[in-house]
């Protein structure tokens, strides 16, 4: 008997029993959906941190210099920040380095005449626009000298200029950022929203000592958040180790005292991003290989039942000359039909769960043909192993007694 | 005929069972059966011979003896050496008929072809053959519920013949049959004898064992009494039932 006789036949016995078979690969449609939606999502997280990477630059440390405790002691929130001179003394001697500038940022309104538009507000130094690959639609970037004499500048993202200029041109035109008048000398070319759905253009930038000083009346040579490129990525973790050491030095932390700084470099966070979603899935994963279980001994149940039923069946087969062989495929392969109809069903409940998670929680998710073909593979393999035994036992029986069976 | 016997059977015993619970079903059977035969197997249950029929149909070994069947010693070969001897050179025909369910009568038939690799065409055709030699060419796409007992046996017995076997082994063909189907099933069995098949029919009715060229009666686990009849012997009995059972002339027709 051929392959395709077996597939036929199973397909035949399975058709007998409609609603059986459905419940019968039940376990295996649950395990093979909960499956996909698991991967779907941790893989949509992960792309998406990938992403992420790619589109800030894989070259970028941050450093963050709102760590809340020194040594033992918890300090309030911005206690200990980072200084200017932390920062040239960075550019000058850590060699892994290419460029600096701060990134401190403040949610302000922002005013053109009767029109107004809540965004973040960055102060920056020139040296940001190339470190974060800015271009412009129109005017200039904002030059060392002005962020030198804090300079009442700005550029202006799409989405701001959208908002309060709407067509018209606001290069030349002053807006009001807070209470501060500041100038517009420049547009940024829209860099889209991020993949997790930020607004990546709304934003306006000006010189630090501006922000700092003119609009928020604060000390102009304290940082809270620097951005660095690295000279190459595989330079990252030795400017790593450059600018902690640095500014472990600045700040007279003694062997073993912890630092009150943190550095971090965005493949981390993206590490630390995925364990958070595989603990997110990881229940989802429990289920899933649970429930493939539970829907593999459902398959041997099933088909012990259907071999206990067709006795005479399988004894008239045997008695008319079938090999054990021939009888065990049979059986074999109509476990491997129900439980990989069972795979394909759960694939399309998975994909069917992925998009509406995608669409209503709003939860990245990715499906990949990889993990599909893999998940049909595993629902055959849970047939193979658990319609092994009860094909063995149908190839098995005595034909005599088998024909004579009630 | 002094071509080599279809079966030739010497001393074979079957014992089941083991210590003081051994069972002896067979005790020694001696018998040859030649090409062409019609031979009924008869006996009291626990004679012996439903023993003797699964030795002959290679369904069981004996414990003891020499079976030759077509000059094959086949005694001592493997379960799946016998699977395929059952194949090719045996054909079943049961009491229940034993027909796949919801399957129709060609598909049942072409079973064993199935099993043998034979492509679907030649399958196909030589099914459609077997079933015509049984006068069931236009059921071929009946299931076994649309058909009667009788049309059913007579699928079975088609299934049987498909292979062209060399000797074919029938349990109580008629066993769930009324007494007017037995007829016709017997008569169609009787006409392949006379195309040449070698036949074996196990029947504890005697008027079954009419229809055969011999008779064997199995008692205690070997062969009473071993009967040939000329085929006049047959003709002379069967007119006599036939008489008893039923109308001769609507008779006449069926049988021919």
């Amino acid at each position: 008997m051929s392959f395709l006789a077996a597939f036929h036949l199973a397909f035949r016995a399975i058709l007998r029993n409609r609603m059986r078979s459905l419940l019968t690969e039940l376990g295996v449609i649950i395990g093979v959906a909960a499956l996909i939606v698991t991967v779907a999502s941790g893989e949509g997280a992960r792309a998406q941190i990938n992403e992420q990477v790619a589109s800030l630059g894989a070259n970028i440390l941050l450093v963050d210099g709102r760590a809340t405790s020194a040594g033992a002691v918890r300090l309030g929130a911005g206690s200990r920040a980072l200084m200017k001179e932390d920062l040239l003394e960075i550019v000058r001697s850590a060699s892994a380095v290419k460029l600096a500038s701060p990134v401190d940022r403040q949610s302000a309104q922002v005013i053109n005449g009767d029109r107004n538009w809540a965004t973040s507000v960055y102060g920056v130094w020139a040296a940001f626009f190339e470190i974060r690959d800015w271009s412009l639609v129109s005017g200039r970037f904002f030059d060392e000298r002005e962020v030198e004499r804090a300079a009442k500048v700005c550029l202006l993202g799409h989405t701001v200029v959208e908002n309060i200029f709407g067509s018209q041109d606001p290069v030349g035109q002053t807006i009001r950022v807070r209470q501060m008048p500041c100038e517009v000398i420049g547009t940024l070319r829209s860099k889209g929203q991020s993949s997790m759905g930020q607004d990546q253009d709304d934003l306006v930038l000006m010189p630090q000592p501006t922000f700092k000083s003119r609009m928020l009346n604060e000390d102009r040579n304290v940082v809270h958040d620097l951005i660095l490129s690295v000279v190459s990525a595989a330079d990252m973790e030795l400017a790593q180790r450059q600018v902690t050491a640095i500014v472990r030095q600045k700040h007279r932390i003694p062997d073993g005292g912890e630092d009150d700084f943190r550095v971090r470099n965005l493949s981390d966070m993206a590490k630390a991003r995925e364990k958070i979603v595989e603990t997110q899935t990881g229940m989802l994963r429990n289920i899933a290989a649970v429930s493939l279980l539970v829907g593999g001994i459902g398959i041997m149940n099933i088909m012990l039942v259907s071999v206990t039923e067709r006795t005479r069946e399988i004894g008239l087969r045997l008695a008319i000359g079938a090999a054990e062989v021939q009888v065990l495929l049979q059986f074999l392969v109509e476990a491997v039909v129900l439980s990989a109809m069972g795979g394909i069903i759960g694939v399309a409940v998975g994909i069917g769960g992925a998009i509406a998670m995608a669409h209503f929680m709003e939860w990245p998710v990715l499906i990949t043909p990889f993990w599909v073909l893999l998940a049909v593979a595993i629902s055959v393999g849970i047939g193979v192993a658990f319609g092994f035994y009860p094909a063995r036992k149908a190839a098995s029986l005595d034909p005599i007694q088998a024909l004579r069976y009630e | 005929m002094v071509t080599e016997p279809v079966v030739s059977l010497a001393g074979i015993a079957r014992t089941y069972g083991r210590g003081d619970n051994v069972v002896h079903a067979l005790r020694g059977v001696d018998l040859e059966i030649a090409e062409g035969e019609m031979v009924a197997v008869m006996g009291p249950s626990g004679s012996g011979k439903s023993t003797l029929m699964n030795i002959l149909g290679c369904l069981d070994r004996p414990s003891a003896g020499r079976y030759l069947l077509d000059g094959q010693d086949v005694a001592g070969v493997s379960k799946r050496d016998l699977s395929a001897i059952r194949l090719r050179r045996l054909g079943f025909i049961f009491q229940s008929f034993h027909l796949l369910p919801r399957t129709s009568a060609l598909e049942n038939v072409e079973l064993p072809l199935v099993y043998a690799g034979v492509p679907k065409q030649e399958r196909r055709a030589r099914a459609m053959a077997a079933l015509n030699r049984v006068g069931l060419e236009d059921r071929q796409h009946h299931t076994s519920a649309e058909l009667s007992g009788g049309q059913q046996q007579r699928v079975a017995i088609a299934r049987a013949l498909v292979q062209r076997p060399r000797l074919v082994l029938a349990d109580e063909p008629t066993g769930n049959l009324d007494s007017r189907t037995s007829l016709e099933v017997m008569a169609t069995l009787q006409t392949l004898n006379r195309d040449g098949a070698t036949l074996v029919i196990v029947t504890h009715e005697s008027d079954i064992a009419k229809y055969a060229s011999r008779v064997l009666v199995c008692r205690d686990g070997r062969i009473r009494k071993d009967e040939r009849r000329t085929p006049q012997d047959a003709a002379a009995d069967l007119a006599v039932w036939h008489d008893e059972e039923q109308d001769p002339a609507e008779e006449e027709e069926r049988i021919t």
